[in-house]
């Protein structure tokens, strides 16, 4: 790999021991997939951040190194909401250690923020073409997708030391070859919001870390393309899919189709819904916000709750800065009895573990809360959920 | 003897071969606090990794497994060095942060000439295993 006089004194330990480590992890990686040199990168999105995780050794590493981030650099979703833990009945020690980790990755000058859903954020836009290191599945999935941005799937410590560095080893999906098209789903009946989820859940398990070109009957909002994405880069490993006349890579070219094509029925999408285990009077609580809500969903979920008053433990997961941007939304969601729960998430947090049965409207959560919460999960869209939340 | 290879993880060190064919899941397969391999259907179960020469294919599972390897390295239960057929970001990355020295392609195939005991050296700066003659 070639390396600048800058990154080879870099290499050297020139600039000290932390900025040392972070290229030799960039120079192996490049070294494992074949890159060719580094190239810079416009922000950080930095996975290894939940204490459920990484744990005391994960704690120890990252309060072991010095020095500052060069690019706008965040974190994922974190074990709890760091302002309110206690509304979510965090164990005391487990949020002083998840306090610790935040607070090294700070000294580091790294913002707090704790979400999947980086491009809602202000000031970390990412547009068409641009190169990122970030971590999340399926914020990697979102930004290589429905942006167009190119990313890796990068680890806690390479996105880390991207962010150190200011770059990143070129290889994967930040070359051309490797964002065309490997297998070809042709959907044939209409799809609405948890539906793409459903797909998804479907679609990740078949193609695995394949790149999907997607024929659909309609076409997707925003939100629905982030519930097909995150679905199948949990439930398989997919970082990067196309949609025809949809995401900005399948306007801008025309692909060749795989020769490898997938159809879909109705009747599959329904199969996930229609599961009769675990048993839904069971069920002791409902999580809507995998990946974390948007404005428009937290409108859409303040709308329904509007005037009522939820029976079980909801749990509505954004992120903060959404949150604290559309006050009246919280307000009136909360209202009903529903908590609104920022910086974490159902997946991450060991807060879920107490539950019984939980019922989610997302793809990724159903391929995940099963195995690493423990906790059996029954899919249904955001309107059953709602119901299912109210009922007496 | 000595035999190329490529440099993953910077650094010299030596100690004794422990080798397997089966790759390793960090998370699971080993007890960061030991190094002991607690898989029961793990090739290496029940044997120590710590201060070894480990020679295994390569790493797979959970990428927490790059931290539980320093988890090793901080409670001294790290193997001394770690050789690869060919090495995977898992590993690369936990053997990096914990200065582990690690390599991979060896110029003669790691599993023809190395054998569980022999006492050999990794110098990963440099791009070679020495191993002594005869």
């Amino acid at each position: 790999m070639y390396l600048t006089k800058e990154e080879q004194a870099m290499l050297d330990g020139e600039e000290g021991e932390t900025l040392r480590k972070a290229i030799e992890i960039l120079v192996a990686l490049g070294d494992i997939y074949g890159a060719d040199r580094l190239i810079p990168v416009k922000s950080a999105q930095i996975a290894g951040v939940s204490y459920k995780t990484i744990g005391d050794a994960g704690l120890e590493w990252i309060s072991d190194l010095h020095g500052k981030v060069r690019i706008p650099s965040i974190l994922n979703p974190a074990g709890m909401d760091l302002q309110d833990w206690k509304k979510m009945r965090i164990d005391p020690e487990f949020a002083h250690k998840q306090q610790l980790i935040i607070e090294a990755y700070e000294k580091l000058g790294i913002s707090a923020k704790c979400t999947c859903t980086p491009y809602y954020l202000e000031g970390f836009s990412a547009t068409y073409g641009d190169h990122l290191a970030w971590s999340e599945s399926s914020a990697v999935s979102y930004a290589n997708s429905v942006i167009g941005a190119r990313t890796n799937r990068e680890g806690g410590p390479s996105a880390l030391s991207a962010a150190l560095v200011g770059k990143t080893a070129n290889y994967g999906y930040h070359l051309d070859e490797m964002r065309k098209p490997t297998v070809s789903v042709t959907v044939e009946c209409e799809l609405e919001g948890s539906d793409y989820g459903a797909l998804g859940y479907i679609i990740g398990k078949m193609v695995g870390s394949g790149v999907p070109l997607f024929t659909l009957k309609g076409k997707p909002d925003n939100e629905e393309l982030k519930s097909l994405g995150a679905a199948m880069a949990a439930s398989g490993a997919v970082a990067l899919y196309h949609v025809e006349g949809v995401t900005p890579e399948a306007r801008k070219n025309k692909f060749a189709m795989p020769k490898e094509d997938i159809v879909i029925e109705k009747s599959q999408i329904r199969e996930i819904y229609d599961r009769t285990k675990p048993d839904i009077n069971d069920l002791d609580i409902i999580t809507i916000g995998c990946p974390h809500c948007s404005p428009a969903e937290l409108s859409l979920i303040a709308g329904s709750l509007e005037g009522r008053t939820v029976n079980k433990e909801v749990w509505i997961c954004t992120s903060r800065e959404v949150a604290n941007k559309h006050p009246e939304l919280v307000r009136s969601i909360e209202k009903s009895g529903a908590k609104v729960v920022c910086d974490t998430c159902m997946v991450v947090s060991p807060a879920t573990e107490r539950y019984k049965t939980m019922m989610v409207n997302s793809g990724k959560a159903l391929a995940y809360v099963p195995g690493m919460c423990g906790v059996p999960t029954l899919f249904a869209d955001i309107y059953k959920c709602i119901r299912e939340a109210v009922k007496e | 003897m000595k035999v190329k290879c490529r440099t993953i993880s910077r650094g010299c060190a030596e100690g004794q071969v422990l080798i397997t064919h089966d790759p390793i899941s960090f998370l699971g397969n080993v007890d960061p606090k030991t190094g002991k391999v607690v898989d029961a259907n793990h090739e290496l179960f029940g044997q120590s990794i710590k201060d070894k020469v480990l020679v295994f294919p390569h790493g797979k599972g959970s990428t927490v497994g790059s931290y539980v390897i320093y988890q090793l390295f901080k409670n001294g239960a790290a193997p001394a060095a770690m050789i690869n057929l060919e090495s995977e970001p898992i590993v690369a990355v936990g053997a990096i942060i914990s200065a582990i020295p690690l390599v991979d392609r060896l110029e003669n195939d790691p599993y023809s000439f190395l054998s569980n005991g022999m006492f050999i050296k990794v110098n990963s700066s440099e791009g070679y295993v020495e191993v002594p003659e005869g």
